[in-house]
């Protein structure tokens, strides 16, 4: 890109970016916070938009640009730290993020018959999302449980020991519990 | 005496102990003897004499790194404990039991470790997905606050000490100590170069300690039961006891506190219960995902970190991960390499370009598409990507499966491609 193109394209973002009010009064409150516990504004940006991902649900372009006007950081820095981490999302998500450990122990105790099962009755691959917005599906690296494989988390909830059986009865209760 | 000083509170029957229920099991008694006048330098011999070593991985002596950090009137004032709770590594179990089963017992040996290289902050890097170790640390911090074990002036001794539970993003290469500083600091988590060590320039360019979990939890003991004791618990050279942990089609998966020393059949046959029915074992990683295989033969071998290092292995977190007779080595070795290639931070060529390149070829040998040529590509990037030529641990941790794997089940890999097809599959 040329030095033309690049000053140009940094004038839109500049210009169609949101800025701090963008975000909300609770967001900023938790931001706040977390500056007491870094002594430094780079370690708050990460904290940032684990907090902005926590109310939203993902981090969208919006959000990215709103922490890096409140904070004082650069877009790019900021952008690189949110697309290097895993729990980061950068697309929007359903309601339930499922990690799907498919690790060693997991895959020897037969995790991708459970994957498949899952796909089947979700009808969705790793990184889509079920057509009633209820569940994304992640891989995720070892989830810690490893003599209960195979594993997967729902939400912020750890489930083991699943098989295909059991899996019916899990995304029941994540149904039932948002009607 | 205590027999198992890292699990001996823990049950899951029940919620875990809160402050005074385990302060009434001799906890926070390190705290109490720096409050009569233990000075850092008798915290730090004492740790030294006591022969732990760093239950992380690498097994290096907690004291000894501990002393590398600057001391004196010249040292910088500001100075970092740093825990490492980021477990990752595949098949690896312990610290979560350790968090979620007894989290006063981390917070403890944080004080002791803080104390005895002048850190008045400290982090616990936990996993992102450990949802439950950070509610049940949370807290369990807060109990210690609200009771001055954690503050300004600990019990009057002039000693301030905060902890802060971070929660990772996530991901694997968080685990390698300079990476995980990065990632605290809200960068991508890169490692960096050593020297300078985190000892003398770690956390914001401050002398930074960082320990695992387990190793943390060890030290609430020494100080409560003395050195002798602590040497007394092991059945080999090393000392104390470690977590040991069985995945893989035994009967009885589970995690365990037993001597250092143990043998290794004693693991796997009383507390694993053996392989399950009609299975045999094939061979296993002894420690998590980076270790090198060993085999059936290895077994009378001890859970020691010389026994394991004589049979080509590392010791490393202790949690088992068996391979039977019925599950395909070559599958489990590329299950492994997709974890690798997919967690390479993408800083050095070897490990970014040469993981997924293999990646690629355990999915052609899945595919009945492997060749003798893919045979020699993989033999290669065991030295390509082998230690010293890396930038950090990741790259050679992925050669000690591929490399091994390569070498014991060599004739797996070959029926792969005369039968161009997984021999394991019907």
């Amino acid at each position: 890109m040329s030095a033309q193109h690049e000053q140009a394209r940094e004038q839109m973002i500049a210009s169609t970016a949101p800025p701090a009010e963008y975000l909300l009064e609770a967001e900023i409150a938790e931001i706040e916070h977390e500056r007491g516990l870094y002594p430094d504004t780079r370690a708050i940006g990460l904290e940032a938009l684990k907090i902005v991902q926590k109310h939203r649900g993902w981090v969208s372009d919006e959000s990215l640009l709103a922490v890096a006007d409140y904070l004082g950081l650069p877009v790019a820095e900021l952008e690189g730290v949110a697309t290097f981490f895993n729990l980061i999302y950068r697309q929007p998500v359903g309601g339930n993020v499922i990690l799907f450990c498919k690790s060693v122990s997991c895959w020897i105790m037969g995790c991708d018959a459970v994957k498949e099962e899952i796909s089947a009755e979700l009808g969705i691959d790793y990184g889509e999302t079920s057509a009633d917005g209820e569940f994304t599906l992640i891989p995720v690296p070892c989830l810690g449980d490893c003599d209960r494989a195979p594993v997967m988390m729902v939400g912020r909830d750890q489930h083991r020991n699943l098989d295909q059986q059991n899996l019916g009865e899990i995304f029941a209760c994540y149904r039932k519990g948002r009607d | 005496m205590v027999a198992n000083p890292l699990t001996r509170n823990i049950d899951f029957s029940r919620p875990p102990l809160d402050l005074p229920a385990y302060e009434a099991t001799d906890g926070y008694r390190g705290l109490h003897e720096i409050a009569r006048g233990l000075s850092p330098a008798d915290v730090l011999r004492q740790v030294k004499d006591s022969g732990l070593k760093g239950r992380g991985g690498a097994g290096f002596p907690t004291g000894l790194k501990w002393s590398f950090v600057p001391a004196g009137d010249d040292a910088p004032k500001q100075k970092y404990l740093v825990v490492n709770a980021d477990e990752m590594e595949p098949g690896t179990f312990k610290d979560r039991l350790l968090m979620e089963g007894d989290p006063h017992l981390l917070i403890d040996g944080m004080i002791i470790a803080a104390y005895a290289i002048g850190a008045s902050k400290a982090y616990i890097f936990l996993r992102g997905e450990y949802t439950d170790s950070e509610r049940i640390l949370g807290q369990a911090i807060a109990q210690a606050r609200d009771k001055g074990y954690l503050g300004r002036d600990l019990l009057g001794t002039g000693f301030d000490l905060d902890i802060i539970l971070h929660t990772s993003a996530g991901r694997y290469i968080c685990g390698e100590e300079t990476a995980l500083l990065n990632a605290l600091e809200g960068k991508r988590a890169n490692p960096r170069a050593k020297p300078p060590f985190p000892q003398v320039s770690g956390l914001w360019g401050k002398p930074t300690i960082v320990n695992n979990v387990e190793t943390i939890c060890n030290l609430p003991g020494i100080l409560a039961w003395g050195v002798d004791w602590y040497q007394s618990l092991t059945k080999g050279k090393d000392h104390g006891t470690k977590l040991f942990g069985i995945s893989g089609k035994a009967r009885t998966p589970g995690c365990w506190e037993l001597p250092l020393g143990t043998p290794i059949r004693e693991l796997l046959e009383v507390h694993g219960g053996g392989m399950r029915d009609g299975l045999k074992l094939k061979g296993f990683l002894p420690g998590g995902g980076s270790t090198d295989f060993m085999l059936p033969e290895h077994l009378d071998l001890n859970l020691d970190y010389d026994d394991i290092a004589g049979a080509g292995s590392r010791l490393a977190t202790g949690t088992l991960i068996l391979l039977d007779d019925q599950t395909c080595p070559v599958g489990m070795i590329g299950n492994l390499m997709t974890f690798f290639s997919h967690e390479s931070c993408g800083y050095c060529t070897p490990c970014r370009d040469g993981l997924p390149w293999v990646d690629e070829i355990f999915r052609d040998f899945e595919a009945g598409k492997g060749s003798q040529r893919d045979l020699a590509i993989l033999e290669e990037h065991v030295d390509y990507m082998g230690p010293g030529k890396t930038f950090c641990a990741l790259a050679p941790g992925a050669t000690a499966p591929l490399g091994s794997g390569l070498r014991y089940f060599r004739e797996d890999f070959e029926r792969h491609i005369s039968e161009q097809r997984c021999p394991y599959r019907n």
